[in-house]
């Protein structure tokens, strides 16, 4: 079986599960769409904690931006003061943050890419279940009470169709949205994390982290002396 | 015949564009066996854009639909796990 035959025969199953259920089609059709407007509710909700968390990260990020200029000024203050060791070590911390720093902005421009994907599905989805509740009201508008016990025609299962669409394209949402809560509440403690704060980020492999630690010391070298230079205090002096 | 993309609406398709549906889904159907997303990717993109062809219907004309295809942002893991769950809907 193919993949649209199989997508075909499970997207049928739950729609006929659905309508075979309904003692009155009315009420499964006010049902649903009470449902419906409650999850792309929790969707709003959801990413609405996703901007607060990115938020949160934001700030984060610009403490470490305050961290970074005062490490310099600290760097350039020992500088002045002829103590090498201390501008070395500062540079060094300098550096340290700098690499955090890009780590949060690459999160936080993630996050916002991710956010306006939701934001933009969610205007989506309230289209559909808008036009959902026109279309609810017509079948509904048809049906007699009498009439309500007997099954039902072709129009119903198209409507029955659509509801079943909906109503997996609003917990596929939720469901992204609560992946992207989790992943942003995530960086967010990290961020908040005094560990991320003093420690080069780890790559896994202690080869590498000695590598880069040579690369990251050879590079607070440079600064030093670019520093040094731009300072008028050059070695020779 | 009437084709559904979930998350989108329904068209109003037929000859040959069916034939081409055809083989697309069987050809999709290897990509998801041999796990190979890249392939899958572009073949459903292809499946997608015949299926677009169509007539498109309005959202007020309620019919029922011949055939289903998943909404266009399925990955390749759940299109993995169509296959591999014989034992109907979750």
């Amino acid at each position: 079986m193919g993949l649209i035959a199989r997508v075909s025969t499970l997207f049928k199953s739950k729609v006929n599960t659905m309508l075979d259920k309904a003692e009155d089609p009315r009420e499964t059709l006010e049902y649903s769409y009470q449902k419906q407007i409650e999850q792309l509710q929790n969707v709003r909700r959801g990413i609405a904690e996703v901007v607060t968390s990115k938020k949160r990260i934001e700030l984060q990020a610009s403490r470490l931006q305050q961290t970074i200029s005062q490490l310099d000024q600290d760097a350039r203050d020992a500088v002045t003061a002829g103590r090498d060791d201390l501008a070395t070590e500062a540079l060094s911390r300098k550096q340290t943050f700098g690499t955090q720093l890009d780590g949060l902005n690459n999160q936080i421009a993630d996050l916002a890419r991710e956010e306006q994907k939701l934001t933009d599905l969610q205007q989506k989805l309230n289209l559909k279940v808008e036009s959902f509740r026109t279309q609810k009201e017509v079948i509904k508008a048809q049906f007699s009470a009498a009439q309500a016990q007997v099954k039902i025609g072709e129009a119903f299962t198209g409507l029955g169709e659509d509801m079943a669409d909906v109503n997996m394209a609003l917990q596929r949402a939720q469901d992204k949205t609560e992946a992207l809560q989790a992943r942003a509440a995530a960086v967010d403690d990290l961020a908040d994390n005094p560990a991320f704060q003093l420690q080069s980020p780890s790559t896994g492999d202690s080869i590498r982290d000695e590598l880069n630690k040579i690369k990251g010391s050879s590079s607070v070298d440079s600064e030093l002396l670019r520093l040094k230079a731009e300072m008028g205090k050059g070695d020779s002096q | 015949m009437i084709i559904r993309i979930l998350s989108e609406g329904q068209y109003r398709l037929d000859g040959p564009s069916l034939e081409r549906i055809k083989r697309l889904d069987d050809d999709l159907m290897v990509t998801v066996l041999e796990d190979q997303p890249t392939e899958f990717h572009r073949i459903f993109d292809d499946l997608l854009t015949v299926v677009r062809t169509g007539h498109r219907l309005s959202p007020t004309e309620l019919v029922e639909s011949d055939l289903i295809l998943p909404a266009a942002d399925m990955t390749f893991a759940e299109a993995k796990q169509l296959f591999h769950s014989d034992s109907g809907p979750s």
